[in-house]
Parts: structure tokens; C-alpha cells; sequence
């Protein structure tokens, strides 16, 4: 199981709704992919409303994260392996 | 205590311990999952568990409680898995919690929505998943009410 505090990740977004992680990233990515709740993510196990969005922008993932008192934030941390992972998805 | 292989386990996922009505909600379908023959395990953040651990502090209730990251990871690689299922949303957050179980598990998933907000919360669940809504915060009789209704227990 991975922690989240083990990854160098940006926060661009904090104590959002499922509704409003959606839109930034697709307002604000090119390159996205929706993955189920359950998808791992460095090691983190997604949770959310299904179709998760992913944002990819250079060598980051933008991805949301939930926990239960603190709602959603949305993330940006490199991760040139979970790109590649995300790319060859069917 | 060995664990009986053939009773099936019915989860009770815990929000965040804010909600006045939620030990109360948890020990009463933890009772009603153990007395219709499941093995009620419990999961939240540590805070929550806490706070039923100590309201049940010789587990007459609750027979297992598990990490909140740790029981979703299990039940999405497909390690252990549920009969039944309630998530109890008070928040949003409670919305995103049963939207991953309701795709993870493949045993029956149960939205139990209560809380000052639960009509608002109870309209964001566009996904596969059965509701329980009650607009309660301190009174839980109908939230018991609706759930004795959809769980047949009130038969």
C-alpha cells in the first residue's frame, strides 16, 4: 500500500467535490484518460464517482485524491512510468 | 477467535466521525448484519473506528475492523470481498466512497445518506448503487425506519 506522503506532488486543487475535480482537468489537459475507482496509481488506490479523469502534462499525472474528512485534492506529481502505464491501456 | 469460512461478511465503511448519528448507525446495522448472518467488519479512518471501538469495546457487535486505505485496496485486487455493503455518506467524500465500492465489490452495495445535506448528497449518486436517504442529524429513527424497509428487516 502507498502513501501519498512519500511522493514530491503539487497540490492544485483542495477540498473539491468530485464534480469540480472533473472539470479542471478537463478544462486544463489535453491528454486525459478515465480510469475505474480501484485503478493504482503510484501505488494509491483511486477512489472516486466512476470514470476517474487523469490528466497528463509533460512527465506529470494529474490525478485525484480522497480521503474521507478532507474531501478531494488534485495532484500533480512525475511519473514518467505511470504515463507510459496510462498510454498503453485499452 | 477462528473465523467461520462460511458465513458470509458484510462491510460498514464509516465517513468522517463529525456526524452525531453515525456510531449509533454503525452498531445498529452491525446488530442486524450479525442477527440476518453475516459477520459484521467495520472500516473508517482512525478516528472513527475509535470512536466505535469504544462504543463497543467487547465487540458484541462488530466483529473485525479494518484500515480505510487498506480494505479498499484488498477488495479492488480482488483479495477479499463482501456480500453486502453499506457506505455511510454524510459529505461528498461519502459520495466518492461508494462509487469506488460499488465498482470494486461485486456483493450488494448500500448508500446510507444522511445528514442535514442527504437529499443534495443522495442526488449526486448517478452510478449503480441502491440508496437509504434520511435528511437526519440527531433523530435516527427514520433513517432506522428506511433502512429496516430496504434490508426487510422490519418484517
Amino acid at each position: 500500500m502507498g502513501c501519498v506522503e512519500a511522493l514530491n506532488y503539487e497540490i492544485l486543487l483542495r477540498y473539491c467535490s468530485f464534480k469540480e475535480y472533473r472539470a479542471f482537468i478537463k478544462e486544463h489537459y489535453r491528454e486525459i484518460y478515465e480510469v475505474q475507482p480501484g485503478y493504482k496509481i503510484f501505488d494509491l488506490t483511486l477512489i472516486g464517482v466512476p470514470p476517474i479523469p487523469i490528466g497528463v502534462e509533460g512527465d506529470s499525472v494529474i490525478f485525484p485524491y480522497t480521503k474521507p474528512c478532507h474531501g478531494t485534492f488534485v495532484l500533480k506529481v512525475e511519473g514518467k512510468e505511470e504515463i507510459k502505464k496510462l498510454r498503453s491501456r485499452k | 477467535m477462528e473465523k467461520d469460512e462460511t458465513r458470509k461478511e458484510g462491510l460498514i465503511v464509516l465517513g468522517c466521525p463529525e456526524a452525531p448519528a453515525q456510531v449509533s448507525l454503525a452498531l445498529y446495522l452491525a446488530h442486524s448484519l450479525r442477527r440476518s448472518g453475516y459477520i459484521p467488519v467495520v472500516t473508517g479512518n482512525p478516528s472513527a473506528r475509535r470512536l466505535l471501538a469504544m462504543a463497543d469495546p467487547e465487540c458484541h457487535y462488530i466483529d473485525e475492523m479494518l484500515d480505510l486505505d487498506g480494505c479498499i485496496e484488498d477488495t479492488a485486487a480482488g483479495e477479499r470481498d463482501y456480500a453486502l455493503t453499506f457506505v455511510l455518506v454524510h459529505r461528498e467524500s461519502g459520495v466518492s466512497y461508494a462509487g469506488t465500492l460499488s465498482v470494486v465489490s461485486a456483493g450488494r452495495v448500500i448508500a446510507v445518506v444522511f445528514g442535514k445535506e442527504a437529499e443534495a448528497l443522495a442526488s449526486l449518486i448517478d452510478f449503480e448503487c441502491e440508496k437509504v436517504v434520511a435528511q437526519v442529524v440527531h433523530n435516527p429513527m427514520p433513517l432506522k425506519k428506511a433502512i429496516d424497509r430496504v434490508m426487510k428487516w422490519d418484517v
